[in-house]
C-alpha cells in the first residue's frame, strides 16, 4: 500500500523531528544548568561524575582494547594486499597509523560505548522513570537534569575522548603484531614508520570527533531513557531505541566532522 | 476546623491530557493538621489531582497554593523552599534503586542541610524507627517487602519534618494485616508531627480509618466533601454505589456474562 507506507513514513519522520527537538532541549537545559547552577549554589556533582566516569570506563574498557585491536589486525593484513602489488608494504604502518586514529578508533569507540554505556544509562534512568523514582526525585525538589543528567553527560565527554586514545594506541599496536607476524617488517621500523607518518592533527581531530560522539550518546541516552513512558517493556523499547538512534547520529556527525576537520 | 490559612487551597483546577478531560474544575481546601482523604475510583482523576497538588503535573487552568503560596507562579527558588516543607509517599515506594536504604532517607538531608553526617545518620536511624525499620539502614529497596519498602518511603517522606505529607495509595497491594497496619502507622504519624496529611486511596477501609475529611471524586470532579459520617449518611446514589461496592450499571451486564460463560444455548435461569 503505497499511502499507507507514506502514511508511516511521515509519521516516522515526525516522531524523529519531535525526539531529535526534544534531544536538543535536553542538551540546552543541561547547558543551561551546568553553567548556571553553581551560582545558584548547586555546585557540580564532581563526586557522582566521576562514578558515572568509573562506570563507563569499567564497562567499555577492556571491549574497547579487543575490538580495537582486531581492527588494527584486520587493516594491516587487509591494506598489505593491496599495497604488496604497488611493492610497498612497508607504508602498512602508516596506512594503519592514520586510519586508525582519523576514523577507526573514534568510531569503533563510540560505537561501543553506546552499545555498552549508552544502553546501560537509558535502562537505568527508564527504570528510574517507571518506578516514579525521577518523580520522588523532584518532589524531593531535586532536578533530575542536575542530579542525574549532567553527571552522565560529563563522563560520556570525558570517557570516549579517553578510551579513542587508548584504542589509538591499541589499534597500532594490532597493526604491529600484524606486520611483523604475517608480513615480515621488524617491529621496530614499524613504529618508526607509524610515529613519523601520525601527525598532531589525525590525533586531535580524531578526539574532536569523540568529543562530539561522547555528547550525542550522552544526549540520546538521557533524553530517550527519562522519556520512557509506561512499564517494563517500555524500558527495553527505550534502551534498543538509544543504540539504534546514537548509532545513526554517530555515523551523522563523523561525516559532517570529516568533512569540517580534514577536508580542504 | 477553623484554621486562619488552610495547608492547602486548590480553585478550579482542569486538567485533560489530548482530548480526555480528568480534571474539570476540582475545588479544594485542607485545613492545617487535617487528614483528608481522596477517595475515588479507577480512573476518577484522584491520582492526576495528586500530582498537580504536588507540582508534578501542570493544569490547563486553575490554581493550588501549598502553605499559602501558589505553587504555578511561585518562582524556582521560593518552589524548592516550598518543595522542603512538603513530602510524599509513592504508591510503590519509588525508593532509589542504586542506594541504600540509609543512603534514601539521608539524600534529602544531605542535599538541603547543612548537618553533620553523624547527625545525619541520626536522624535516619530516628525516622527508620518510627516506621518499624530498625536495622534495614544497609539493606537495598529490592531486599524489602511492599509493606516495608511503603514504610520506608513514608521515612523518606518525613526526612525533613514536612509539614503537609502526601501519601499515594499507601495500602494498595497489600494484605490486610499490613495495610491496616500501615493506616495506624498513618496516623500516629500524623499525631507526633502535627503535619497536614493527604491520602490519596480507592481502599474504603483505609480511607474511613485514616480521614477526619474525604472528598470523593468522581469523573474528574469532587462529589462531595465531609467527615465519614457524613458521607455514610450521604444519600446521592453515586456515592452510595461507590461505598456499598456496586459494580456501575451495563447495559445487560449479567445476561451477557452468562451468556459467554455457559454459551448461547444456556438454560434461562
Amino acid at each position: 500500500m503505497p499511502t499507507g507506507l507514506a502514511v508511516r513514513a511521515q509519521a516516522l519522520l515526525w516522531e524523529q523531528l519531535a525526539e531529535t527537538g526534544r534531544m536538543w532541549r535536553l542538551a540546552v537545559a543541561a547547558g543551561r544548568q551546568a553553567v548556571a547552577g553553581p551560582f545558584r549554589g548547586q555546585p557540580f556533582r564532581w563526586r557522582a561524575t566521576i562514578a558515572q566516569l568509573i562506570r563507563v570506563g569499567n564497562q567499555s574498557l577492556s571491549l574497547v582494547a579487543l575490538i580495537a585491536a582486531l581492527i588494527g589486525i584486520i587493516l594491516a593484513l587487509q591494506s598489505a594486499y593491496q599495497l604488496r602489488q604497488l611493492g610497498a608494504t612497508h607504508l602498512v604502518a602508516n596506512l594503519v597509523a592514520v586510519s586508525v586514529t582519523r576514523e577507526l578508533a573514534p568510531l569503533m569507540t563510540a560505537i561501543l560505548v553506546a552499545g555498552r554505556a549508552g544502553s546501560a544509562i537509558a535502562a537505568e534512568l527508564g527504570t528510574m522513570k517507571v518506578s516514579e523514582e525521577i518523580d520522588a526525585l523532584e518532589v524531593i525538589g531535586l532536578d533530575p537534569v542536575d542530579f542525574l543528567v549532567i553527571p552522565r553527560l560529563v563522563a560520556l565527554l570525558v570517557a570516549v575522548p579517553c578510551l579513542t586514545l587508548f584504542a589509538d594506541l591499541i589499534g597500532i599496536l594490532g597493526g604491529c603484531l600484524a606486520g611483523v607476524a604475517a608480513l615480515g617488517l621488524s617491529a621496530g621500523a614499524y613504529t618508526a614508520d607509524s610515529l613519523s607518518a601520525l601527525v598532531l592533527e589525525d590525533i586531535f581531530g580524531g578526539v574532536i570527533k569523540a568529543i562530539v560522539f561522547g555528547g550525542i550518546i550522552g544526549l540520546v541516552a538521557c533524553q530517550r531513557g527519562l522519556g520512557t513512558r509506561g512499564g517494563a517493556d517500555e524500558v527495553g523499547r527505550s534502551t534498543t531505541t538509544t543504540v539504534v538512534r546514537s548509532i545513526v547520529l554517530i555515523i551523522a556527525a563523523d561525516l559532517f566532522v570529516t568533512a569540517v576537520l580534514f577536508v580542504r | 476546623m477553623t484554621a486562619p490559612t488552610p495547608a492547602i487551597e486548590v480553585r478550579g483546577l482542569e486538567k485533560s491530557y489530548g482530548r480526555r478531560r480528568v480534571l474539570e474544575g476540582i475545588d479544594l481546601t485542607v485545613h492545617e493538621g487535617e487528614a483528608l482523604v481522596i477517595l475515588g475510583g479507577s480512573g476518577s482523576g484522584k491520582s492526576t489531582l495528586l500530582r498537580c497538588l504536588v507540582g508534578l503535573e501542570r493544569p490547563d487552568a486553575g490554581a493550588v497554593s501549598l502553605l499559602g503560596r501558589d505553587i504555578f507562579t511561585a518562582a524556582p527558588r521560593e518552589l524548592a523552599d516550598l518543595r522542603q516543607r512538603i513530602g510524599m509517599a509513592f504508591q510503590s515506594g519509588a525508593l532509589f534503586g542504586s542506594m541504600t536504604v540509609a543512603e534514601n532517607l539521608e539524600l534529602p538531608l544531605v542535599e538541603f542541610s547543612h548537618l553533620p553526617e553523624s547527625t545525619r545518620r541520626i536522624i535516619v536511624r530516628i525516622k527508620l524507627a518510627l516506621v518499624g525499620l530498625e536495622g534495614t539502614e544497609a539493606l537495598r529497596p529490592s531486599q524489602l517487602s511492599g509493606g516495608m519498602k511503603k514504610r520506608a518511603a513514608f521515612a523518606r517522606a518525613m526526612a525533613l519534618d514536612p509539614e503537609i505529607l502526601f501519601f499515594d495509595e499507601p495500602s494498595a497491594g497489600l494484605d490486610p494485616v499490613t495495610a491496616a497496619g500501615l493506616d495506624r502507622l498513618l496516623l500516629s504519624l500524623r499525631d507526633v508531627f502535627g503535619a497536614t496529611l493527604v491520602v490519596v486511596t480507592h481502599e474504603l477501609n483505609s480511607a474511613f480509618a485514616i480521614a477526619d475529611r474525604i472528598a470523593l471524586i468522581h469523573a474528574g470532579s469532587v462529589l462531595i466533601t465531609g467527615t465519614p459520617d457524613e458521607l455514610r449518611a450521604c444519600q446521592n446514589p453515586i456515592v452510595r454505589r461507590f461505598l456499598d461496592r456496586e459494580a456501575e450499571p451495563g447495559p445487560e451486564h449479567e445476561g451477557r456474562l452468562r451468556e459467554l460463560i455457559l454459551g448461547s444455548e444456556a438454560p434461562d435461569g
